[in-house]
């Protein structure tokens, strides 16, 4: 009995008492302001916004459901076309030198632009919104792929490459029993890193490409003014966010050794 | 009588920044089958390097090296290495990890009964039958590196390379692993390089003590010849007087002749 209010103490209040602060705080500003709503409001009109989330009424005017299965779906397409072309490319620069030597100039002064600042190569290129905010998720998920990859293969112990040449081991068992399960964990790394921005951009990729999707969203209901559903879209894109990275963390602990 | 490893006139050194340093020179020994040698030496003497050597891990920069009558141009399995910190692959099990080599050798000849059946007789070998399908972390310092024997003496090598193999465990611990591997050498009738700083463990085990000289440009120094009956026994050996004679002999090397300057 004591150890479960202990453990109430530690884990549960202090948490439940920072989220009551930000309630308080947050309805002590709405009541100062004649615009932004409260928190009860702002339930209120997501227990109506959730009661219907799969509605189709017009291209432009579709449930919540709708609008985040969306955006999910584009930052899997352009996350899993970075992981195809992101992992490999890490593996073969981590491994050899040259190659090293030869991407890292390009990769140093690309990785800090801004992925928006790649829209607009992406229109031009594909002629199409959508595939432009695929590219964008493409281009601000691969960086911490390669890097982080490239950086796990070189990390590589000297003791198992060691191993592997008293055993004579084949290239091939030399990639699948030592070089990927060593990289694994580093390679988990580079993914949750590139999930995180992926579905940092994709609100702002969507809000300049509009369509279906919870960037666009918000900025349609910006331009309705609103201003409860813009919030409940801030917690909803929080929300899921944090789930995608506890779901990587888990992952990433199934294969620590 | 022949000769299983011949080192003749070896000579390594190392490219470096201010120049080649000389690790080795004038390397020569030569070792017989089922003879058990180690190598002893203060920490910088190259004793490693030339465990190395014999492993085909190096290459020398000049010289001959033998293993049965063939060149030493690279790792092979018919050299089976214990390293010092067992370099057991995490993700596998001890079977895994053992299999990875047996496999390897006789993969292309055997079937899978007969190599699973290989891998168990070695892990039998080190008395850890129970702990096959456990991993490495699950497993106590001494558990694992007697799997790193068992994983090297799987091979079935033709010598037996060991770099400090008990240098990272107890006191204890090590004590009881000498006593098995001294079981296992008998056994198996290994041929058997090993590096040791520990005196007592050289001459415990050895049938020949190679003391090596400081570097740089270490060379054999001296070699003392063990000739205690086998089996040894540790406590037996605890009041011999030639069993001390000799212990005197390697520690009158050591901090007499090749006495290091406080580092």
């Amino acid at each position: 009995m004591i150890r479960i209010r202990k453990h109430l103490a530690e884990h549960w209040v202090p948490p439940a008492i920072g989220i009551a602060l930000f309630l308080f705080l947050w309805s002590m500003l709405a009541q100062g302001s004649e615009t932004l709503p409260g928190p009860a409001k702002t339930w209120d009109s997501a227990v109506v916004l959730f009661s219907d989330p799969f509605y189709q009424k017009t291209p432009n005017d579709q449930g919540i459901g709708w609008n985040i299965l969306n955006s999910l779906g584009r930052v899997g397409i352009g996350f899993g076309l970075a992981a195809l072309i992101g992992i490999p490319l890490g593996f073969m620069i981590g491994r050899f030198g040259f190659l090293d030597k030869m991407t890292s100039p390009i990769v140093s002064m690309l990785r800090p632009v801004s992925p928006l600042a790649w829209l607009p190569i992406g229109l031009l290129v594909f002629q199409a919104a959508n595939p432009a905010a695929i590219w964008v998720i493409f281009i601000s998920s691969i960086w911490p792929m390669i890097i982080n990859t490239a950086m796990g293969v070189r990390q590589l112990p000297q003791d198992y490459l060691n191993v592997a040449r008293v055993l004579n081991l084949s290239e091939w068992k030399v990639f699948t029993k030592i070089l990927f399960p060593a990289t694994l964990p580093y390679m988990l790394t580079g993914i949750r890193l590139a999930i995180g921005t992926a579905w940092l951009v994709i609100v702002a990729a969507e809000m300049l490409t509009g369509g279906v999707g919870i960037g666009f969203w918000v900025w349609d209901e910006w331009n309705n003014l609103n201003v409860e559903h813009i919030i409940i879209a801030i917690f909803v894109v929080g929300i899921i966010g944090l789930l995608l990275e506890l779901l990587l963390i888990q992952i990433a602990k199934r294969f620590s050794y | 009588m022949k000769k299983y490893v011949q080192i003749e006139n070896v000579q390594m050194s190392f490219e470096t920044r201010q120049g080649a340093f000389v690790a080795l020179k004038d390397i020569d020994l030569k070792i017989d089958p089922g003879e058990f040698i180690t190598l002893i030496g203060h920490s910088g003497c190259g004793k490693s390097t030339l465990l190395n050597l014999i492993a085909g891990l190096l290459m020398p920069t000049d010289g001959v090296m033998l293993c049965a009558d063939r060149e030493i141009a690279g790792p092979g399995p018919d050299r089976g290495v214990v390293f010092q910190n067992h370099s057991l692959l995490p993700w596998l099990t001890c079977f895994e990890n053992v299999h990875l080599a047996v496999e390897r050798v006789f993969g292309k000849t055997e079937d899978k009964a007969k190599l699973a059946q290989r891998v168990n007789e070695a892990l039998e070998l080190v008395h850890l039958t129970h702990a096959a399908q456990k991993y490495p972390h699950e497993i106590s310092g001494g558990m694992k590196q007697r799997v790193g024997i068992a994983r090297a003496l799987s091979m079935q090598p033709k010598v037996l390379l060991m770099d400090e193999p008990f240098g990272a465990l107890d006191a204890l611990t090590r004590a009881h692993l000498q006593d098995e591997l001294m079981k296992i050498v008998a056994a198996t009738k290994s041929t058997v390089v090993m590096v040791t700083h520990d005196v007592d463990e050289a001459v415990l085990l050895s049938d020949r003590i190679v003391m090596m000289t400081n570097g740089p440009a270490a060379t054999i120094g001296e070699i003392l010849s063990v000739d205690l009956p086998k089996p040894r026994n540790r406590l037996a050996l605890a009041n011999d007087a030639h069993y001390h004679r000799l212990r005197g002999a390697v520690l009158e090397f050591l901090y007499q002749k090749q006495a290091k300057k406080a580092a």
